[in-house]
């Protein structure tokens, strides 16, 4: 409980740093940034003279950086041009969409790679390790959109399985009602049972395609940890004490190996949220990423600030998860301090 | 010196892999360099009477929707995504050897508000953080230059920092220090140059993911605008002609990318594996 | 020592293993056995071959390892026969091991009261309130002090001296009939060693279990064990009983060997090195006797091989053509 209280406290001077940096970058888009708050582009003078003073931008840039984190605070990130709405209620609605299409990703992606970095290393040399070696190395060349594409081309067009890639849910299907926003949820929840087949084949080709970077790294990671783990001397004890073939791999060698595979599962974890973005394009999913992109295009510069201030407080987030993860798996990382 | 090069044959014969990584970067070098000169095609032509036509003869990779020929494009977009690539490692590399360095070498404030930066850079996913360079500095070559190398910077910050604690104990260092060698001068003619090494394998390592990033990023739309060829935008336009089975737009500089990403890891593997081979894996 | 006797004999071991700098020949024609009761130390130089001996017994070899003859006979098997899911049965249950380097043979983030009760569990499997007592039992018996407290203790948390009882503890959990103990007070402090030693030693007293205990330290071998099996360059040399071994030691290099330890000479000076080293085991062209490159005794007859240990006084053999 203590440590928990001290990475939480960690996590503060970090989580500042996020916010000081997006306002740094407020200041520095060009443009009034008392307009990012309008939400409407051809807003009249005394409106927007009303916002450059809420936002106290006569002010010395200190005052200034106060009022802004008082609005985070309040939940106030600014106003979209595009959309006419808060940014705030925009990432929120699409959020869920975005987070559905990465759990079922990194879900994939850990339950794949897991089991065959674990069969590799337990085989050296057979045909199984080839496959993982063969998956580390492809997986990260091949770039997320190429994959995507790829995948579009010949699931969908040339087999047909797949359906089109147009979003979250087929032409013909309703939408069922909003409980979490997480589709494959809500439409359980309504009793829709076609919907969610509907909801579960749009999101196949995008989290494959999520997922097929995601294991590279994480098959070879948990190979070499494991490989690692198990030329240890107290594997031999364990060996030469009679424990049976199940204890030795899972109780023994996975456990200890897990550290530096946790690691990699927070980096993969980021990199995903990140990726979100390209993989929304390809299969226009509708998400937090392709607003934030449509946003950038459109030089509308409110919902960029507002994306990589959620993105960075989710990744802070999921950083704290992983030290936690750290110190429930091995005593001892609890007596080493952060780096 | 001569043992360096008996192992490095060692490992290019060992695996034929890292031989043919070799290959394919001197086709890739060479059609940076050379490609607009040789090219059949002018890259930027257009001939919307032969557009979206199939790979022939005529046109090895097939044409556009502007029917331009996707051969030349693919082997010209070379040199302006190498170049942006060896661009941003190279700013990274630079720059985070030096502010690693210092960190390492001075410990204290600088140390640790140093690393609080290198924490919340590396706090911003990729792309967010490239987004928001992009929207401060505008939708330019350059500005997609330097978001790439503001998001490989924490590597080096953190690699050269190591490389510099684990070094500034040693004999070499405090006779220097003896010596009256200012901080300035043992940073640069002792430290630095020793580090270089385990950088350079971290940056031959890097470029394919720059070249990805890159990439990436020109897909969404930033950087590099039309019509100049580059394979992350010829993908991006290829990208709806896929849905109606013309794969040939997107396919042509995919595969160049994945070439190159390919071809830089297997030759930072190699590197790596010549410079410090008990990294293996 | 008649065959009757002996709870663990092994004969004609011939081990090697495949390297990318050649076979390397561990050990060749090694015979001895151990009886009931008994206490015997395999000493030699490091690479003479004794931890290969051990793991060989257990099964533990490296992949790389080939057996190329020999047999293994305890309890009427030959434990080189047995399939992995006996020898499994067999390991930490009839036969078990103590490693060097507790530190690492213990799995460093596991408690060790939950170490040890996997091992019970796996050969007496019962409920958890009893296997629990079984381990506290065990803990007690190799004198760790409160051990109710310890059962949760975390290898990296303890002395080594502490580990290395936690590492005995569960070699002796389910009262195994031959303990191995693998250089197992190398790298404590002496009077850890001595402790050690004697826990040691008291535990197969009561227990009537034997015991083999590899080492390099002669003196150590001289106080604990009954019988002494001397090893070179994975060849038995000679083989008597500890008294009549340190008394009238006939092969060469045992001689050799005692007239270097420091508490068997009086002065400084009178120490003598052997001379040259050990013969690169991955040499095609190995002699009969792997000693005589280096020995002053060397005749013609000792390039006629194989040279066994052959009896030369009452429980003594020797493995030399020329013995003292």
């Amino acid at each position: 409980m203590n440590l928990l209280l001290r990475r939480l406290l960690g996590m503060i001077p970090t989580l500042a740093g996020v916010v000081i940096a997006t306002f740094i970058l407020t200041r520095l888009i060009p443009g009034d940034p008392a307009v990012f708050f309008t939400s409407n582009p051809t807003a009249d003078a005394a409106t927007v003279q009303a916002i450059r003073e809420k936002l106290g931008l006569a002010e010395p840039l200190w005052k200034q950086f106060f009022i802004y984190v008082g609005q985070l605070l309040h939940g106030d990130l600014g106003n979209s041009i595009t959309t006419g709405q808060p940014v705030a209620r925009d990432m929120l609605r699409l959020l869920p969409a975005s987070a559905e299409l990465t759990f079922v990703a990194f879900a994939l992606a850990v339950g794949i790679a897991l089991p065959l970095g674990i069969a590799a290393a337990l085989r050296p040399g057979s045909f199984v390790d080839h496959v993982s070696r063969l998956v580390s190395t492809a997986g990260v060349s091949l770039p997320t959109f190429v994959s995507g594409l790829l995948l579009i081309y010949f699931l969908y067009y040339l087999a047909g399985w797949a359906p089109e890639p147009i979003g979250r849910l087929d032409p013909f299907a309703i939408a069922p009602p909003t409980v979490t926003g997480f589709l494959l949820v809500d439409t359980l929840a309504a009793g829709d049972g076609a919907g969610f087949v509907s909801a579960l084949r749009q999101l196949v080709l995008p989290s494959v395609t999520m997922a097929i970077f995601a294991l590279a790294p994480l098959a070879r990671m948990t190979r070499a940890s494991m490989l690692g783990v198990l030329h240890s001397d107290f594997i031999r004890t364990a060996r030469a004490n009679g424990l049976g073939w199940r204890k030795i791999v899972f109780t023994y060698a996975l456990r200890n190996a897990m550290l530096p595979i946790v690691t990699t599962l927070g980096l993969v974890f980021s990199y995903m949220l990140g990726a979100n973005v390209l993989v929304e394009r390809v299969f226009a999913w509708p998400g937090v990423g392709s607003y934030a992109l449509n946003a950038l295009l459109s030089l509308d510069y409110a919902p960029v600030q507002g994306f990589m201030l959620v993105m960075a407080a989710i990744f802070v987030l999921v950083n704290l998860l992983v030290d936690i993860a750290y110190t429930l798996l091995d005593p001892r990382a609890a007596l080493l301090h952060h780096a | 010196m001569r043992e360096r090069l008996a192992l490095a044959r060692y490992v290019l014969t060992e695996n034929p892999v890292n031989l043919a990584a070799l290959l394919l970067l001197a086709i890739l070098l060479f059609s940076a360099l050379l490609g607009p000169a040789l090219v059949p095609y002018d890259p930027l032509a257009t001939n919307t009477a032969i557009a979206l036509n199939p790979p022939s003869a005529a046109h090895w990779f097939g044409t556009d929707q502007l029917g331009r020929d996707i051969f030349s494009r693919v082997v010209v977009a070379t040199r302006i995504d190498l170049a942006i690539a060896f661009g941003a490692v190279l700013l990274s590399l630079s720059i985070g050897a030096m502010i690693g360095a210092a960190m390492g070498y001075f410990g204290g404030m600088l140390d640790r508000v140093g690393g609080r930066i290198v924490d919340v850079l590396m706090a911003f996913p990729l792309f967010a953080l490239a987004m928001g360079v992009v929207a401060a500095l505008g939708n330019s070559v350059s500005s997609v230059v330097y978001a790439t190398a503001v998001i490989n910077l924490p590597f080096y910050v953190r690699l050269a920092r190591a490389e510099v604690s684990v070094r500034r104990g040693l004999g070499y260092v405090e006779a220097a220090r003896i010596g009256g060698s200012s901080n300035l001068r043992i940073l640069r003619v002792f430290l630095l140059p020793n580090i270089l090494p385990t950088l350079v394998v971290q940056a031959s390592v890097n470029l394919g993911w720059a070249v990805l990033n890159a990439a990436g990023l020109s897909f969404i739309g930033l950087g590099v605008r039309a019509p100049t060829p580059e394979w992350g935008i010829m993908v991006a336009e290829g990208a709806q002609f896929i849905l109606s089975g013309r794969w040939w737009l997107a396919a042509f500089p995919g595969a160049a990318l994945m070439l190159a990403v390919f071809c830089f890891n297997l030759l930072g593997d190699g590197l790596r594996d010549i410079v410090d081979p008990r990294s293996r894996t | 020592m008649s065959a009757t006797a002996a709870l663990l004999a092994i004969e004609d071991l011939t081990v090697t293993f495949r390297t990318r700098a050649g076979t390397v020949h561990a050990l060749e024609g090694v015979s001895f056995a151990i009886a009931e009761g008994e206490i015997l130390g395999i000493v030699g130089e490091s690479g003479s071959g004794k931890s290969v001996t051990a793991y060989g017994i257990l099964g533990l070899l490296d992949a790389a390892a080939r057996v190329a003859s020999g047999r293994v006979m305890f309890g009427g098997r030959d434990l080189l026969r047995l399939s992995q899911a006996q020898l499994s049965d067999l390991r930490g249950r009839e036969i078990s091991i103590v490693f060097q380097n507790p530190r690492t043979a213990l799995n460093p983030i596991r408690p060790i009261g939950l170490q040890i009760a996997d091992v019970i569990a796996r050969h007496d499997p019962g409920p958890a309130a009893t296997i629990r007592e079984k381990v506290l039992a065990v803990l007690r018996q190799v004198r760790i002090p409160d051990p109710e407290r310890r059962l949760a203790a975390v290898p990296y948390e303890l002395s080594g001296g502490m580990c290395q009882r936690v590492g005995i503890a569960m070699a002796l959990a389910c009262a195994p009939r031959l303990l191995l103990a693998d250089e197992p007070t190398t790298g404590l402090d002496v009077t850890t060693q001595a402790v050690i030693m004697d826990l040691v030693r008291d535990s197969v007293h009561q227990r009537g279990m034997s015991a083999v205990f590899i080492t390099h330290d002669l003196a150590l071998a001289s106080e604990y064990c009954d019988r002494i099996v001397v090893m070179h360059a994975g060849h038995v040399v000679e083989d008597a009983p500890v008294r009549a071994l340190f008394a009238q030691p006939r092969h060469p290099y045992t001689a050799k060997l005692l007239a270097s330890v420091p508490s068997a000479v009086e002065s400084v000076d009178a120490l003598s090195p052997i001379d040259g080293a050990l013969p690169d085991l991955r040499r095609d062209d190995l002699p009969a006797c792997r000693f005589s490159e280096r020995c002053e005794r060397r005749r013609a007859a000792c390039d006629e091989g194989p040279i066994r240990p052959a009896p030369c006084g009452p429980d003594h053999r020797v493995a030399c053509k020329v013995p003292l």
